[in-house]
């Protein structure tokens, strides 16, 4: 019964949007299957389907894995993109919700009243640049390899690029002072591009 | 240089008891730096110990480990509390994580302000009822067997117990309608490290009281 992964979820980002960059990276093609409407969702829910009756939900390998991070959890572990010992995996780990964290600022924008929001930018920007940026900045700089964790393309590579790209759109020269990660971003972006033709939510960018 | 691994927090439950918990349940022992001022955190910060500038941060293994999940992940698959293999992993992944969610939606009430806490905790409890103890009722009715996944202690149970015994803070009768749930609960408790960690004198935490939540926002905002 082996056949594509496919992604229930809407039609735009949020909390889906971290496995498609994943999968692409992971060279996996992927189907969607978008609610569109609430029926949608219910029917989802009336089937089963939803462990506790929310989206993101992947089928993948005979399961309807939900929870964002147990589905990428699995995705990185199964297309070796977890390094290679428990070490690797805590430091990968530790990349991986510091961007989680930045992203998850950066997410929650539309939802906010103006005033809010304007605050929110300037916070958005302030982290970026002084706790989050300068951490894999240092950890480029320190090792001097191309990935952030064993001298391999990993998950906190990936989850790294889809945060610059993130902050970039909110502010279009964040990484002035950072010229490391300027080149890791075209490094993985050059890596990358011939999974973008699989997924149109990354071409769209 | 290993001696036991190191917690430094606040002197409270917050993000950091998930990972006493887990801890204790290895039967691993720990020592604790507790925070009581901004300007002990700000230091840490400065000092590189904190690679966000946050805690829940833990030493061990050499490393400085930051960010919950990060930490649980390390602990849980250094003492083999994580399943055996990539599927017994994503059981395991989905359960804690939906337990976290819980979790932290209990933990939210204590902040919420006091025309809308009644509700906010109603919907907590709603969920707890509805959404969340109904799947793992579910899950050890389904395989029959004493844990949640591959027969045997994983993470995934000492969360659901925590969550438990959390939610049975707020309403006594929270398992009123869940027998397996009971008995799960009963089971977990007697387990030797689990039951040394229920008792007074361990390195387990009150709940958060309102009278210290302004000396914990002095400390964090």
């Amino acid at each position: 019964m082996a056949g594509k992964p496919k992604l229930h979820y809407t039609r735009g980002r949020g909390k889906m949007e971290s496995i498609r960059w994943l999968l692409a990276a992971a060279g996996v093609e992927f189907e969607e299957e978008f609610i569109e409407k609430k029926e949608d969702l219910e029917k989802l829910r009336n089937d089963g389907s939803l462990l506790f009756q929310q989206v993101p939900m992947v089928e993948i390998d005979g399961m309807k894995m939900v929870q964002t991070r147990a589905i990428l959890c699995y995705i990185a572990g199964k297309y070796n993109l977890y390094g290679k010992d428990l070490k690797e995996r805590a430091w990968i780990d530790m990349y991986v919700e510091g961007t989680t964290d930045l992203m998850g600022m950066i997410m929650a924008l539309p939802f906010q009243a103006a005033d809010v929001k304007e605050k929110n930018i300037a916070l958005i920007t302030e982290r970026a640049t002084t706790r989050y940026f300068p951490v894999y900045e240092k950890a480029l700089k320190d090792h001097g390899q191309d990935y952030l964790v064993g001298n391999k393309l990993s998950w906190a590579d990936i989850h790294l690029l889809e945060a610059i790209l993130m902050t970039e759109e909110l502010k279009s020269d964040i990484l002035s002072a950072f010229p490391l990660l300027q080149v890791s971003d075209h490094l993985i972006s050059a890596w990358n591009v011939t999974h973008t033709f699989h997924c149109p939510a990354l071409k769209a960018r | 240089m290993s001696g036991k691994p190191r917690l430094t927090y606040i002197n409270g439950r917050g993000r950091m008891e998930s990972i006493r918990w887990l801890l204790a349940a290895a039967g691993v022992e720990f020592e604790e730096v507790f925070l009581q001022t901004r300007e002990q955190l700000l230091k840490l910060g400065q000092d590189g110990s904190l690679l966000f500038q946050q805690v829940p941060m833990v030493e061990i293994d050499g490393m400085k480990l930051v960010q919950t999940r990060a930490i649980l992940n390390y602990i849980a698959g250094k003492y083999n509390l994580y399943g055996k293999d990539l599927k017994e992993r994503a059981l395991i992944d989905m359960y804690v994580e939906g337990l976290a969610d819980l979790y932290e939606l209990i933990m939210m009430n204590v902040v919420q302000p006091a025309d809308k806490k009644e509700e906010h905790l109603a919907n907590a409890l709603d969920k707890a009822a509805n959404r969340y103890f109904p799947v793992f009722e579910k899950v050890l009715k389904d395989h029959g067997h004493d844990f949640l996944v591959g027969n045997k202690l994983s993470r995934a149970d000492v969360s659901l117990l925590e969550t438990i015994l959390m939610v049975e803070e707020f309403k006594s009768d929270a398992l009123a309608k869940f027998p397996l749930l009971q008995s799960f609960k009963a089971r977990m408790s007697n387990i030797p490290n689990i039951k040394k960690f229920l008792q007074p004198g361990s390195p387990r935490k009150p709940p958060l009281q309102e009278k210290d939540i302004p000396s914990l926002l002095a400390i964090f905002s």
